[in-house]
C-alpha cells in the first residue's frame, strides 16, 4: 500500500476512534465514579450498559412496530429509547448496590471484587436466557434511525450516527462535570469520595449519596449502551464483558476516580484502537495483522501506568493519619 | 424506601434461580425428541435395545440458527425411522447436544457422547474448529462421525478412521470463489478473515488460488472470531479501491461486517463462503445492503429440485419454518448412517451392531444417492462426488440464488 493513501485515511480513522473513544469515555465515567466513592470496582457496569443497549433496541423495535418511528424525528425515538433505557439502567445498578454490595460493605475489597464479576456473569446469562427464549439466538439487530453521511474533505466519510454519539456523548459528558462541580448533590458526591466520615459528619446521608453514584452512573452507561446499539446496529449480550473492561482500563489509565481523567483514556484507548487497526498491518508489512489491535492498544496503556501509576490525571493520594 | 428495597433483593434472588436453571438446560440432551420414540417402545411391554443417532451443534448462540437446522434435519430422519427399527427389534433415538460453537463444551459433549454406549453414530457439526476438538475423542472409541457442514479440509488430512463428511471442503470451496470473482474480470480484493479454523482455512485456499490467478490482494487481515468492529477495516478497504472483498467466517460476524462496509459506502463485491448461508446474514447485514454479495456453497439448490421441494415441505411440517442451508445435507448423513446401521444389524444376524462395524459400512458408502447429495466416501472420508456453487443473494431474500456450479 502505498504510503499516501496511508495518509488519506488518517481523518477518518480518527473520526472513528473519536466516536469509539467517547462511548469508551462515557463508560469510564461510571466505573470511576463508583470507585471514587466505595474504592470498588463494580464490574456489572459493562452489563449494566449492555442491558441499556438492549433496553433501548427494545424500545426502537416496539416504536417501530408501531409505526412510530417513521413518523417522527428519529431524534425523537432515540431520546425517548435513551430515556426508559438509562432510567432502567439507573435503577438496576442502585438495585445492584443495595442488594448485592450494600449487605457486604466493610467487608475485603477482594470479596466485593468477586461479587461484582459472578453478578456480571450472572447478568450477561440473563439476558442472554431471556432473548433466547424470545429469538432462538442472542444476536439481535436494531433499528437503524440514522443512515446519513456527510462528505468531509478527503476521503473521510462522517455518518450521521458517529455525530449523533460524538455529540450526545459530549453533552452528557459535559453535564457530569456540571453536576459534579456544581450541584449540590454533585458536591456532596465528591465529598462523601475524598472523605466518607467527614462528610457524615457535615450531615451528608452516605447511603442516599452512594445510592445517587450508582444511579447516575448505571443512566449514563445505559444511555450509551442506546448509543452503541445505533452505532453497530447489532447486540449481543456480550458486548458489555471486553467494552466493560477496556473502559475499566480507560478510567486506570486517565487516573482512577478522577473524572475528568476517565473521560480522557477512554478518548485516548478509541483512538489507539483505531490507529492500531489501521497502521500495525501495512507498518509491520503484515507481518502483525489488525487482530492484534487491542494488545497494541494495552500495551501503550501499561507504557503509561508504568511511567505515571496513578494514571494521567491521578494524584496520588496522601493518607492522612 | 424499605419494599423497593426488599423487591430489589428478590428480584435478584428470583434471577439468580432463573440463571441456575436455564444455565443447567443448556448443556443437557433436547429429551424432547427422544420421548416420541421411548414412548412408543415402552408401550410395547418390554424396552427394546436402544440406538442412538448423536448431535453435536451450536443449539445457542450467534449461529444458532445453522446449528439448530442441521439437528432438525436429522431429527426428521430418526422419527421417519423409528417404526423401521421398531420392527428391527431396536429403539431408535436421537440425543442432541448444544456445543455452543465452543471447542471446550464440544471435547466435553464428545465424552459423555462417547461414554453412551447407545450412540453408534455422531452427526450434525457445523463449527470446523469444535469438530477438530472433538474428533481426536470419537477416534479412540471407534465413533463413526458423518458430517454435514464442516468443511475445513484439515480435517481429512488426519488420519482419522471414522471421520467422514457429505459437504465439500474448503479447499475447494475457497478456490472456487477465486475463481469465480477472476472470470468477473475483477483483480483487485481485499481479504478479511476471521481467525477460527474454519475462516482462516477457507481464507488461505482463497489465497492461494488468487495468488496463482495473479490477482492482487490489496490486504490481507485477520480478525478475532468475537470482533465486532470493523469500522477502521472498513476504511481501509474503501482507501484501497479493492473491488471485491473475500470474508472467511460466519454469518453473525460476516453480517456486521458488510453493514459497516456499506455505511463506508462499498461498493464493491462481498464474497464468502457457506459461513454465510444463512437467513441471519441478511438480517444482521440488512437486506439492501446484500445486492452484491456472492459465496461458494457445497449445497445445491433444495427448492429447484423437485425431491428437494417435497423434503422442504416435510421439514415445515414438522418444524413450522423453512430450512436452511444444511438442513437437507444433515438429513442425507442420517440416511447414511441408519442405512449402514441397518445393514450392519443383518450382518450381525439381527444382533445389536458395535461402533467399528457401523463405521466399516459407512467408509464403504458409494454413489448413495440422498434427497441433495450424492456420496461416495474416499478413504480420507471426504466426499469426492461434492460439488460446489456460487450462489447470490442479489434479490435480498433467503434463500440465495444459484448461478453457477463449479465443477
Amino acid at each position: 500500500m502505498s504510503g499516501l493513501s496511508e495518509l488519506s485515511i488518517l481523518p477518518q480513522v480518527l473520526i472513528d476512534g473519536l466516536t469509539l473513544g467517547f462511548i469508551y469515555a462515557v463508560v469510564a465515567v461510571g466505573y470511576t465514579m463508583v470507585y471514587g466513592i466505595l474504592k470498588l470496582v463494580n464490574f456489572a457496569h459493562g452489563e449494566i450498559f449492555m442491558i441499556g443497549a438492549f433496553a433501548g433496541t427494545e424500545v426502537l423495535l416496539a416504536l417501530q412496530r408501531f409505526g412510530i418511528v417513521d413518523g417522527v424525528n428519529p431524534y425523537v425515538s432515540l431520546l425517548i429509547a435513551i430515556l426508559i433505557a438509562s432510567l432502567l439502567s439507573g435503577f438496576i445498578g442502585v438495585g445492584i448496590e443495595y442488594a448485592a454490595y450494600r449487605p457486604i460493605r466493610g467487608v475485603p475489597t477482594l470479596i466485593l471484587f468477586i461479587t461484582a464479576i459472578g453478578l456480571s456473569f450472572i447478568l450477561q446469562d440473563l439476558v442472554r436466557m431471556v432473548v433466547g427464549l424470545a429469538k432462538g439466538t442472542y444476536l439481535v439487530n436494531g433499528v437503524e434511525l440514522f443512515s446519513g453521511s456527510f462528505a468531509i474533505g478527503g476521503s473521510a466519510v462522517i455518518t450521521e450516527k458517529a455525530i449523533v454519539i460524538i455529540a450526545a456523548t459530549l453533552i452528557i459528558m459535559i453535564g457530569m462535570e456540571l453536576f459534579v462541580k456544581k450541584s449540590k448533590w454533585g458536591i456532596a458526591i465528591r465529598a462523601v469520595s475524598q472523605d466518607p466520615s467527614t462528610a457524615s459528619l457535615m450531615r451528608i446521608n452516605i447511603n442516599k449519596v452512594i445510592a445517587l453514584t450508582f444511579f447516575v452512573g448505571s443512566a449514563i452507561g445505559g444511555a450509551t449502551g442506546v448509543l452503541y446499539a445505533q452505532y453497530y446496529s447489532t447486540i449481543t449480550p456480550y458486548i458489555g464483558f471486553l467494552l466493560g473492561m477496556k473502559a475499566l482500563t480507560a478510567a486506570i489509565l486517565g487516573g482512577i476516580g478522577n473524572i475528568r481523567g476517565a473521560m480522557l483514556g477512554g478518548v485516548l484507548l478509541g483512538l489507539l484502537e483505531s490507529l492500531g487497526t489501521a497502521y500495525i498491518g501495512p507498518l509491520t508489512g503484515g507481518a502483525i495483522g489488525a487482530e492484534y489491535k487491542d494488545v497494541f492498544a494495552f500495551s501503550v496503556l501499561i507504557l503509561v501506568l508504568l511511567f505515571k501509576p496513578a494514571g494521567l490525571l491521578g494524584k496520588a493520594v496522601k493518607e492522612k493519619v | 424506601m424499605k419494599k423497593m428495597n426488599s423487591l430489589a433483593i428478590l428480584t435478584l434472588g428470583f434471577s439468580v434461580m432463573l440463571t441456575a436453571c436455564g444455565g443447567s438446560n443448556g448443556n443437557s440432551a433436547s429429551s424432547g425428541t427422544a420421548s416420541p420414540a421411548a414412548a412408543s417402545s415402552s408401550s410395547s411391554g418390554e424396552a427394546l435395545p436402544v440406538i442412538k443417532l448423536a448431535t453435536q451443534t451450536a443449539l445457542s448462540g450467534a449461529n444458532a440458527e445453522m446449528g439448530i437446522d442441521v439437528k432438525n434435519g436429522v431429527e426428521l430422519a430418526v422419527e421417519e425411522n423409528v417404526e423401521r427399527f421398531k420392527s428391527l427389534g431396536f429403539d431408535l433415538q436421537l440425543l442432541s447436544l448444544d456445543d455452543k460453537s465452543d471447542a471446550m463444551t464440544g471435547t466435553t459433549n464428545a465424552k459423555s457422547l462417547v461414554n453412551d454406549k447407545d450412540v453408534l453414530v455422531e452427526l450434525g457439526n457445523i463449527y470446523s474448529s469444535v469438530l477438530f476438538a472433538a474428533m481426536p475423542i470419537y477416534e479412540e472409541a471407534n465413533l463413526p462421525v458423518i458430517s454435514a457442514a464442516t468443511t475445513n479440509p484439515g480435517l481429512s488430512r488426519e488420519g482419522w478412521k471414522t471421520f467422514h463428511r457429505v459437504s465439500g471442503t474448503d479447499d475447494t470451496q475457497g478456490p472456487d470463489a477465486a475463481q469465480f470473482i477472476f472470470d468477473e474480470g475483477i483483480k483487485d480484493i481485499f481479504i478479511v478473515a476471521s481467525s477460527d479454523d474454519y475462516g482462516r482455512g477457507l481464507a488461505d485456499e482463497f489465497r492461494k488460488k488468487a495468488d496463482e490467478l495473479g490477482m492482487d490482494v490489496l490486504g490481507n487481515e485477520q480478525v478475532d472470531p468475537q470482533e465486532t468492529d470493523f469500522n477502521t477495516i472498513s476504511t481501509r478497504i474503501v482507501a484501497s479501491g479493492a473491488k471485491a472483498v473475500f470474508f472467511g467466517g460466519f454469518y453473525a460476524q460476516g453480517g456486521q461486517f458488510l453493514k459497516q462496509l456499506s455505511d463506508k459506502k462499498y461498493s464493491g463485491m462481498f464474497v464468502s463462503g457457506d459461513g454465510i448461508n444463512d437467513n441471519g446474514f441478511l438480517e444482521t447485514a440488512r437486506a439492501e445492503n446484500v445486492g452484491n454479495v456472492y459465496f461458494a456453497s457445497v449445497v445445491g439448490d433444495l427448492l429447484n429440485d423437485p425431491e428437494g421441494q417435497v423434503w422442504a415441505a416435510k421439514y415445515r411440517a414438522a418444524f413450522g419454518k423453512d430450512p436452511g442451508a444444511f438442513g437437507v445435507y444433515a438429513y442425507d448423513s442420517a440416511l447414511i448412517a441408519l442405512s449402514s446401521i441397518e445393514k450392519a444389524i443383518s450382518d450381525n444376524g439381527g444382533g445389536k451392531p458395535t461402533r467399528e462395524q457401523v463405521n466399516d459400512i459407512i467408509s464403504l458408502t458409494s454413489g448413495f444417492e440422498g434427497i441433495l447429495s450424492k456420496v461416495t466416501f474416499d478413504e480420507k472420508g471426504d466426499n469426492v462426488d461434492a460439488t460446489n456453487f456460487i450462489k447470490t443473494f442479489k434479490s435480498g431474500t433467503y434463500p440465495a440464488e444459484q448461478i453457477k456450479a463449479m465443477e
